[in-house]
């Protein structure tokens, strides 16, 4: 198993969904990967299309960071539209 | 319960002044039922314990498999036969989410399962009972996996994310065990023989006991359950699952037209409870040290199928490296 890889699984429920992380599988090539992901992750007819990708290949933010990283949109209030307030009369915009 | 005497390495639950900063922060995260992930800052024993439990939970799926590949070639029928190998590929799957949950908190699968091969870790004892006649099957469905899903419900909302959310995606599965072994049980009291009703009766009567031990000792004896409770890995004591599983299954062998092998099951209207008899204890520990009736012929089952499926293995990766250079090649 030492010499079989780790890859991500993400599987698109539906078509119009985006995929969507469901977990891992051990795999010695990609081909095999993504029959092992068809197998445990899709018995029940849980997708429409699968994609599986080196974990060594994803680049993660530490969630400890989580306050350093996302500190840049925390006070930025006017890009919600619920900052600009319209008169009743305006109606729904 | 799948998981049986988790050791936490804790002889008592520290209070939160006893802790260090960091594992403060940590126990107020659980408290406020924030969800812990593999990046997150834990308590070595935190993760320690974890691994155990997880890996003793994956092992039992694996192991799991065995007693139910016994009646694949002996099916009664098509149907079923083909019902019990849907099921059993389930296992494994079940068995690969947890060792997935496992490696994120950095254990490695091969040693764990090493572990297993040497006996140094667990799975729960229920897997060395023989399954003797078609009957078992059902009460394994029935029985087993119904004691299993009291247990995983409430695992769904342990406090580690990606045991949580594996819990969850095998809670979605494991009803159709359950139900596929009650119907076999079932059509044989409905239509059945005598002798076909009596092998019913027999299969509840060796895996009733059994089925109630998967929950593990009493609350008292249960030293690691404290601290498993408090760092919310385990959110309900042992006796307060069993008791819920009682509770539940006790009508349905009553509609079943069968009886447990335990004279002091009855119905408390004070407590609201079934009131049930004390379970062999020694027998439990018995099991769990290996002495069970199947034991060594389940690690042996294990070691073959890894020591026969090497070649497998070898011949995938070096398929993989001949398409690699193939690539690179051209």
């Amino acid at each position: 198993m030492a010499e079989w890889s780790l890859y991500e699984v993400f599987v698109r429920s539906k078509h119009g969904l985006n995929h969507k992380h469901v977990g891992s599988v051990h795999a010695a090539d990609a081909e095999m990967a993504m029959e092992n992901a068809r197998d445990l992750y899709t018995r029940r007819n849980e997708g429409v299309s699968i994609w599986v990708v080196p974990s060594d290949a994803i680049t993660a933010s530490a969630s400890d960071e989580k306050e350093v990283l996302f500190d840049p949109s925390e006070d930025k209030v006017y890009r919600h539209a619920s900052f600009y307030e319209l008169p009743d009369e305006v109606g729904h915009m | 319960m799948y998981a049986q005497l988790v050791e936490t390495g804790a002889k008592r639950v520290k209070s939160l002044d006893e802790m260090s900063p960091e594992e403060r922060a940590f126990q107020e995260k659980i408290d406020a039922e924030v969800k812990i992930e593999p990046k997150n800052w834990m308590p070595e024993g935190y993760r320690k314990t974890l691994v155990r439990q997880i890996s003793q939970h994956a092992h039992s799926e694996v192991v799991g498999m065995l007693p139910e590949g016994n009646w694949v070639t002996r099916a009664p029928t098509l149907k079923r036969k083909l019902q019990l190998m849907a099921k059993i590929q389930d296992e494994a799957g079940h068995g690969l989410y947890l060792y997935s949950a496992m490696e994120t908190l950095g254990a490695d699968r091969d040693e764990e399962i090493e572990k297993l091969h040497e006996g140094k870790a667990k799975y729960s004892s229920i897997f060395n009972y023989p399954t003797l006649n078609w009957a078992d099957m059902g009460a394994v469905g029935w029985l087993v996996d119904g004691a299993a899903i009291v247990n995983q419900v409430v695992l769904q909302r342990t406090s580690y994310g990606p045991y949580s959310r594996a819990m969850i995606r095998i809670c979605k599965e494991e009803s159709f065990h359950q139900r596929q072994g009650y119907q076999i049980l079932l059509d044989m009291m409905r239509e059945g023989t005598e002798e076909q009703k009596q092998m019913v009766q027999d299969a509840i009567n060796r895996l009733w006991w059994p089925a109630l031990m998967m929950f593990g000792p009493h609350d008292d004896e249960s030293p690691n359950s404290q601290q498993s409770m408090a760092w919310k890995i385990k959110r309900k004591s042992n006796d307060e699952l069993r008791q819920m599983f009682i509770d539940q299954t006790v009508p349905q062998l009553e509609f079943l037209g069968c009886t447990a092998p335990d004279p002091d099951l009855k119905w408390n209207e004070e407590r609201g409870h079934y009131d049930f008899g004390e379970i062999n204890w020694q027998e439990f520990y018995d099991v769990l040290k290996g002495n069970g009736p199947c034991n060594r012929e389940r690690i042996n089952t294990r070691k073959k199928a890894i020591e026969e499926g090497a070649w497998v293995r070898e011949a995938a990766v070096a398929y993989a490296k001949k398409q690699k250079q193939r690539a690179e090649a051209a």
